[in-house]
This record gives C-alpha cells, structure tokens and sequence, in this order.
C-alpha cells in the first residue's frame, strides 16, 4: 500500500509538470492552430533565467519574476516575427519554424550560459512530508499547486472573460473574429505571451526537481505535447488530465511492470487511444472545411 | 558567464593565428561531443584540450613545433563522428585523433583509425575499444569493469553483498551496467533488483520504491551522468532511505554534490580519481602535481568544476605530447609506436604504463573509493 | 525535343552524379557525397508521403532503425547476406508501416505528428533496452556488404569511397526514378487529389485510406534503405539512427528543399547534409546558424528553397 502510494505521488508530481507544459500548448493552440515545438525553451529559459538572475545576486522571487516577464517577452518577439508572418502556412512547415525556434534558443542559451547543469533551491526546503507511509517532497507539492492553479485561471480565462471568448474566435476563424471587431493580432500576441510566461511558470517551478540545462527543453516539451495529445489539444482540462494520467502510466509502470519500458507504456496508450479516439479525451470534433 | 566563453573564444583565435604563422606544425585531430546528449561529457573534454593546445604552443610547442588542433563537434552522433574522422585524416592530414566521447562515437572511428593506420585515443570507458587490442586504438579512461570491481570491492569490505541496481539507459549507464552484472559473481555479490531510468527521467524514486522493497537489499549501485545520478539522490533522500549508495565516476565532479545538495549527497560514494581529491593528497602523492596544475588551468580558465570527463582528456593530450616528444618523428605510424611505449606516465586518471597487450595502462589501484562528506569528497582508506 | 520535368531532374541527377568525382580532392569528399545520396534517399520517401500525399510523419526514423538493424541482426540471427538483408529490412519495414499505418493514418495534421512521434520513439527504444540482442546505446558492428572484394576480384576495384559513392548514387537514381513514375501514375493522381483535399478526393471515388496507406509503407521501405545503407557503410550501428532528431532531420530536409518535388527533396539533404561540415569553422554558433536558416527558409520561401529559389530568379529575369 506505501509502495502503491509512492508511486502515485510520484507519478502526480511528474504529470503536473507535464500538465503544466501542455496547458502553455493549449493556449497558443486556442488562439493560432499552431503547436509550438519551441514551448520546452520557454520551460527551460525560465528555468535557467531565475538561477543566472539569482546567481547575479536577487533574491530568488524576484529572479524568476523577472525570468517569467524576459520568456513572456521572447514569446511575443517570436510571435511577431515569425508566426504572423508565416500565417497560414501548412502544418508541416509551421512544425519546422517552431523547431528552428527551439535549435536556435538552445544555440543562444548555450553561447550565453554553457552547458553546465543548474538546479534552483527548493521554495520550501527538502525535508519530506509524509503522507499515508509514502514521502513527498515540498516543491512537488508546489508544483501541483501550480498546474492547479495555472488550469483554473486558464479555464476561466476561456469560458468565462470577453477576452478568453475572443482568443478562441481567433482561432475558429480569423476573419469572422475581425469582422465582428476582435483585435486578432492583439489576441495572438496575448497568447503567446502568455503562453510563454506560463512554461517559464512551469520552469521555475520544476528546476528544484527536475534540475535545469539549456538541453532540457526538448524532452519536456514532447511530454508536454503527447500529455496535451491525449487530453486532446486546445482543452485546458485535456491537457490537465492527460498530463497527470501520462505521469501516473509512467510511475506505475516503472514500479510494477518494467522501468525499461516505462516511456513506451506511454506512447502506446496514446497510439491506442488515438486510434480509438482520433481527438483524444476531451477533444471535440472538427469539420473539414471543403 | 559569457566571459568565460569569450577568453576561450579568443584563445582559439589566438591559437590558430600562432599556429598558422609557424612554418611546421603538428595536427592533431579530435571529434568530441561537444553538444548533444553527451555534452555534459564532452563540454570540458573540448575545453580542456583548447587549453592544454594553447598553453604548451605559449611554451614553445613540441621540439620547437606548434600544435594545431582540428577539433569537431559530432553531437554524439556515430555517423558524424565517422564523417569527421574520414575529415580529420583526409582532409586535414591529421598525425593522431583524440576522442569519441562515447563509446558509440568511438566505434566509428575505431575503423577509420585502422585503415589509415593514424593513432587514436578514445575517452570513452567500454572495454570493447582496448579489448580485443587493435593496433592503432588506445583508450585513458577506466573500462567500466573496473569501476564496478572498485565498488564491488568496497561493499565487499563493509561485510555486504545484495546489491540493487539503478542504471541510466544511456550508454554510459548502460555500458557499466553490462559490466557490473557480469563482473558481480566473480566479487560474491548478488544482484537481487536491476532497475533502470531515461537519461531524461525527471524522477526516480518509482525504482527505488522497488528496489527498496526488495528482499534484504543491502547497497544500491547507479551508473550513469548528468542530471539522472543527482535526482536519484534526491529522491533516495525522499524516500529515508539509508542503505549505502553508490554512484559512478560519471558523476565524479564538484557539480554533483552542488546539484544533489551536500546534506542530500553525504554519505555517498564513488570510485574517483586524484582529481577530485588534490588538496587531500600527500604532498609526496605523484598525482600531485599533475592534479592540482590541471584543476588550476581549467578552473581558472572556465571558472567550472573539474570533472573526471575533462581530465581523461587531459591525459589523452599529455599521453599524445609526451609520445611526441619521444617519437623518432611526427609521422603516424612513430607515434603509434611511442604512444604504445608510454611508460610511467601520470596523469589524472593514474599512472599509465603501455605495452602491446595493454593500449589503456591502468590498474584498480588507479580508482580511488571517495565519500561525501560535508559537502566534500573524503578518501576512503 | 522537349524534355519532361521527369526527365529533366533524372538527366540533371546523373550528369552531377557523373561529373562530381572528378573534383572531389579527397576521400573525405567521397564520403560526404555518399551520404547526401543517403540522406536524399530516405527525402524522396518523405516527398511521397508529405509533399505527394500531405501527411505528416515524426517517427520515420523508426524505418530506418529497422532497415539498419536488419543489416545488423539478419547476417548473425538468421544467417542472411547483408544484400539480401537489405531486402529483408525494406520488406519488415513494408510490414511494419502497414499494421502502424492502418490506425494512424486515420488521424490529421498534429494527431497524425504525436501518432508517428510515438511510434519512432517505440522503435528506438527497443533498439535501446534490447542490449542482449542490439548492444544498446553503444550499437553493434556490421558486417561487411562483400561486394566491393568481390568486384576487386574481377578487376574492378574502387576505394572505400568510390565504392559507396558508386552504390548510393545508383540506388539514389532508381529511387528517383520510381518516385517520378509514381508522381505520374494513378495513385500519384489519387495522393496528389487527397492532399488538395481529402473530402473532396472521396467524394469523386478516391479509396482516400488506401492511397494514404501506400504513400505511408513507400515512404517506409525507402527510409529503411537509407537506414540500411548507413549501417553498412558505416559498419556500425547505434539506436541514435532510429531517434527522434533523425526523424525531424528527414522532414526538415524534405520541407527546406521543397517537399513538392523529387528534386526539391534531394536539394534540401544536399544542403542540409553540406551546411554543418561548411559550419564547423563557426564552432558555438553552428546551432544558432542552423536554427534561423530553418526559420528564415520556412517564413520567406514558403514553397521550399528550391522552388523559391527557382521563382526568384524566374522573377528577376522577367
């Protein structure tokens, strides 16, 4: 039963970073139809930003303000320079623009920073909490706080706010959301923008965890982006529930079946539940247009 | 940060425009890692044989001649790494080649070396490079095997002998954990758990719940680099968890004990090198010297920890000098026969002393069992 | 006499493939080129699944891992030749992406990318873990195709280079070759229908599923070849062929060349394959470089270097 619950904790912890991430994938998606490859970078520049602005001597809550609002800032520039421009451009070359972001963010951090490995002190100490005969540590249960409450404004943001209404007319068709006088280029750069406060959220949080390089982007953001998958892409409560079920699948495998094949148990419920559901969880369908 | 970086930058250039003006010179080549999976490896592997170039060309070079140094980056990728070896040796006409940073890198330009019959020194642990021994191929880091017998040894000292494994899937990680199942009868020791994680994982405390649940486990043995041995840490923290841990020399670096945190890290040990420990050692140690000049001239320069990674590269380049200047000339196949001669030469890793039937020169005595103490490495006597 | 685009690129392959090696100054250079005739191979499947039929696949490097491996494993399992090994990894690959493609291929756009993406990391991940069999993450050796002692036996012998050089360019002229018939054919029609529009190729008869599953097992068989041929060039193997940054390098290649035609695709793996050995003297900026050329290409030339390389020059001679 300790064991059972040990691997629960761990794969809630998990999935909340992964949940974290697929939420910053949802919004960009909502407002654009485009799926950010680049969002892991986010991740990783607000991670690596509040351990070099905290090294530079501020205090840590200010350091990763400050990492949140730079990320946020890189989230808009990106958009403006190279999403709009591209504007509907076909998935497949929207997929390498955002891939080439990711190269290129990685190069930079990488000349500016190198390629050491970091890791922020935990907000709350290291001292495990016990919990039903299973430990968890502090910072997971700050990271879970996060998801929570990133989901929930997110949520609300989208269901209950002109604002939220707006990004998703955006979305559903660009030119009818102009003629009814949504501002859609302000829609997009509020997406990103804070799609990508939200990953360097996610980034500050996680790196006490999870430790921080300029390579950590990529393999989260894949998580991140099956979790949202699974959930199905653009629902905030898909990309919270896919993300803690890709967590839990991945513990529970690793404790009772094979650690070897932990990652793929993963992905073969995905392409399982793909195949089944071809728009995941909470997905709705979507007509083609002809 | 970037200043590092910049001086490094710098010295390159300045290098080259030394090197350039010099009527002969020798070049050396060297593919490395420098990004990718294994950076973490090769970083201060590339690093450190800028510096070594850079400072033995402000001191004259070899016998009045400079070194230039061809250095590429493969990524970790094998099918690079084959690429710019068949560069290095055609194109830029290199005498020797240093590298492959791992050992998949090192099997790629294992046959390039052969066939073109240039010397090669890999910086990576599998025995598979020196053994069976090829003639061109030589190897400075421990093998694997023998990091496993140093642990295997030091657990058999503390009277215990149920041993859980937690390996990294890469290929260090999964190079060492071949070794040490095979190596673990031989020391009378019983694998009783072999779990593994992703190079990527980002919490492991699934495996260790299981190994800890296995039945009269003693000792828990993790190989692998990078991130995945400090969060191992952590999480054995985590889980109260108090049977002794050992790490691998992937992790033999002040950045470790930073990252796993000193309180979390106390108590674990490592079968490492001199390098970590050059303060402790007597002052008549012969790695003494070596070590500290070493730890000195990077640290300096980089304003990074050493690591063991760095200093295997170190003595790849002093191995490569020191046959250079005993060689009858800097043509390929003299140096081959030099290098293969290295006799009593110290370097970080140890003392190297080369024949025919031996193309890496270290023994287990090499390996030294440190302990975290404090925030700090101890010797264990 | 007018000559047809087909014969145009198939002519233009040929000439360079003829006359490159006169100026090649070294080994080195055959070895460069040999792996641009790779790497465009394993393209031109992808300009058959992407740029013919419009669909999307992350995990084609998981093609190539199997037709590497059967290089490796068929000769020592199984007692097969390599060459025939070829053969037998283009057939499991066929296989393969037939019982993958059936389910997967019913999903779109980014369901259809995070489906392949899963199946490449499924792949390459039993490459990793089955070390008894596959060596693990440190690879395994090949062993030698044997051709090129038998051919020296008969009088002809070539280098190393020459020799694959040799074998690449042929194999990369007929894959060529049989994408161009294909383009023509009625299933290259039907893909060419679908892309425009999948609703609408159904509506006038298109077996929609049936033509997606072919483009999808081609595409496979030719990325098994690639991987293959790198097996036994290199005479090693490592699961990294199989991962996930092989599988984003094919379609980056295919996309950044103009993923609408053959001969777009093998521009793209020119470049793409030149561009890092040009960018070594660049050191800590190569990953920059790299990154903002896959950007820059993608925003401004929306169509794929080649085509809009082509469409500039058109317009300044106009």
């Amino acid at each position: 039963m300790a064991d059972f619950m040990q691997f629960a904790l761990s794969g809630v912890t998990v999935g909340a970073v992964y949940a974290l991430i697929a939420l910053g994938f949802t919004i960009i998606y909502n407002a654009s139809d485009v799926v950010n490859f680049a969002q892991g970078e986010f991740v990783m520049l607000g991670g690596m930003g509040t351990v070099f602005a905290h090294q530079a001597g501020l205090p840590l809550p200010l350091a990763a303000l400050l990492a949140i609002a730079l990320t946020a800032m890189i989230g808009i520039i990106f958009n403006r320079l190279a999403i709009e421009t591209a504007r509907n451009a076909p998935v497949v070359s929207l997929i390498i623009i955002t891939i080439g972001a990711s190269i290129f963010i990685q190069g930079v951090v990488q000349i500016v920073f190198g390629k050491q490995i970091y890791r922020l002190p935990s907000f709350s100490g290291d001292t495990p909490i016990p919990l039903f005969g299973a430990n968890i540590l502090p910072q997971s249960l700050w990271v879970i706080a996060g998801a929570i409450i990133v989901f929930i404004a997110l949520w609300l943001f989208f269901t209950r706010t002109m604002t939220g209404r707006a990004v998703l007319a955006t979305s559903n068709n660009r030119l009818a959301a102009q003629l009814v006088g949504i501002n859609t280029n302000f829609m997009m750069t509020l997406s990103f923008g804070v799609s990508a406060a939200i990953g360097a959220l996610a980034g500050v949080l996680v790196s006490p965890i999870t430790l921080t390089s300029y390579q950590v982007g990529v393999p989260l953001a894949l998580k991140g982006f099956a979790a949202a998958m699974l959930g199905g892409m653009g629902n905030p409560k898909g990309a919270l529930v896919g993300g803690i079920l890709l967590g839990l699948l991945e513990s529970f495998t690793a404790g009772y079946l094979s650690s070897h094949y932990k990652d793929a148990v993963a992905f073969i419920v995905i392409l399982v539940l793909l195949s089944v559901k071809p728009q995941g969880l909470f997905g709705t369908k979507t007509v083609n247009r002809v | 940060m970037s200043n590092p970086f910049k001086t490094l930058a710098l010295a390159g250039v300045a290098t080259l425009a030394l090197s350039a003006s010099a009527l002969a010179e020798i070049k050396l080549g060297a593919t490395i890692s420098e990004t990718g999976p294994a950076s973490f490896l090769g970083d201060p592997e590339a690093k450190t044989l800028k510096l070594l170039v850079e400072k033995i060309n402000a001191a004259g070079g070899i016998k009045g001649e400079k070194i230039k140094l061809f250095l590429y980056d493969d990524g970790g990728d094998p099918n690079k790494a084959r690429t710019f070896a068949t560069r290095l040796v055609e194109e830029d006409g290199v005498v020797a080649i240093i590298g492959g940073t791992t050992t998949g890198t090192t099997m790629a330009v294992m046959p390039v070396a052969g066939e073109n019959k240039i010397p090669f020194i890999s910086l990576a642990g599998a025995i598979e490079i020196i053994d069976p021994v090829q003639p061109f191929v030589f190897k400075t880091p421990h093998t694997d095997k023998m990091a496993c017998e140093k642990i295997f040894e030091d657990i058999k000292k503390r009277g215990l002998s149920k041993v859980g494994m937690l390996s990294g899937t890469d290929g260090f990680g999964a190079s060492m954990r071949k070794q040490c199942l095979a190596v673990a009868p031989a020391w009378g020791m019983t694998i009783v758990a072999d779990e593994t994680y992703g190079p990527k994982d980002t919490d492991m405390t699934p495996q260790l719940t299981t190994i800890r649940g296995k039945e009269g486990v003693q000792a828990i043995v993790t190989p692998g680099f990078g991130q995945g041995p400090a969060i191992v840490t952590r999480n054995y923290n985590q889980l109260s968890m108090t049977i002794p841990l050992y790490q691998s020399h992937g992790v033999a670096s002040n950045s470790f004990i930073q990252l796993a945190g000193a309180k979390e890290s106390e108590g674990v040990r490592i079968p490492g090198t001199a390098l970590l420990v050059a303060d402790l050692l007597a002052a008549d140690d012969p790695q003494k010297k070596v070590v500290t000049e070493y730890k000195a001239l990077f640290e300096g320069a980089t304003k990074t920890p050493v690591s063991t990674f760095g200093g295997y590269a170190h003595d790849a380049f002093a191995i490569f000098v020191d046959a250079a200047k005993r060689s009858k000339s800097f043509k390929a196949v003299d140096l081959r026969d030099a290098i293969e001669g290295t006799s009593k030469l110290v370097g970080t890793t140890g003392t190297v002393t080369m024949s025919a039937k031996d193309h890496i020169g270290l023994d287990l005595s090499s390996f030294r069992m440190l302990e975290i103490r404090n925030g700090g490495w101890t010797l264990v006597k | 006499m007018r000559i047809s685009p087909k014969m145009a690129t198939l002519l233009t392959l040929s000439v360079i493939m003829l006359i490159a090696p006169f100026f090649f100054p070294s080994a080195y250079y055959f070895r460069i080129a040999s792996l641009v005739y790779v790497n465009a191979l394993a393209v031109v499947g992808v300009v058959i699944l992407t740029g013919y039929a419009g669909q999307i696949s992350l995990g084609h490097a998981g093609f190539a891992g199997i037709g590497g491996y059967a290089c490796a494993l068929a000769p020592v399992y199984l007692g097969l030749h390599p060459a025939a090994s070829v053969v037998f990894g283009a057939l499991a690959s066929g296989v393969m992406a037939w019982i993958v493609g059936r389910p997967i291929l019913r999903l779109k756009g980014y369901y259809l990318a995070v489906a392949s993406l899963g199946f490449g990391i499924l792949v390459s991940m039993v490459l990793t873990n089955e070390i008894a069999v596959t060596g693990g993450p440190d690879g395994m050796k090949v062993a030698d195709l044997g051709l090129r002692s038998w051919l020296s036996e008969r009088g002809l012998s070539l280098t190393n280079g020459q020799f694959w050089y040799t074998i690449t360019a042929l194999l990369l002229l007929a894959g060529a070759w049989l994408a161009l018939n294909l383009e023509n054919s009625a299933t290259g029609r039907a893909l060419r229908a679908l892309h425009g529009s999948e609703t609408a190729a159904g509506t006038v008869g298109i077996d929609v599923a049936s033509a997606k599953l072919t483009a999808f097992i081609i595409s496979a068989v030719y990325a098994s070849v690639s991987g293959s041929l790198i097996a036994l060039m290199n005479r090693m193997i490592t699961p990294d062929i199989a991962g996930y940054m092989h599988s984003i390098e094919m379609v980056t290649m295919a996309v950044l060349g103009g993923s609408a035609s053959v001969a777009g695709g093998v521009f793209g793996a020119a470049i793409l394959t030149l561009l890092p050995q040009a960018l070594t003297s660049f050191d800590q900026y190569e990953q920059v470089t790299l990154g903002l050329i896959m950007m820059l290409v993608m925003i401004f030339l929306r169509q794929g270097l080649l085509p809009g390389l082509a469409s500039l020059l058109k317009g300044r001679g106009a």
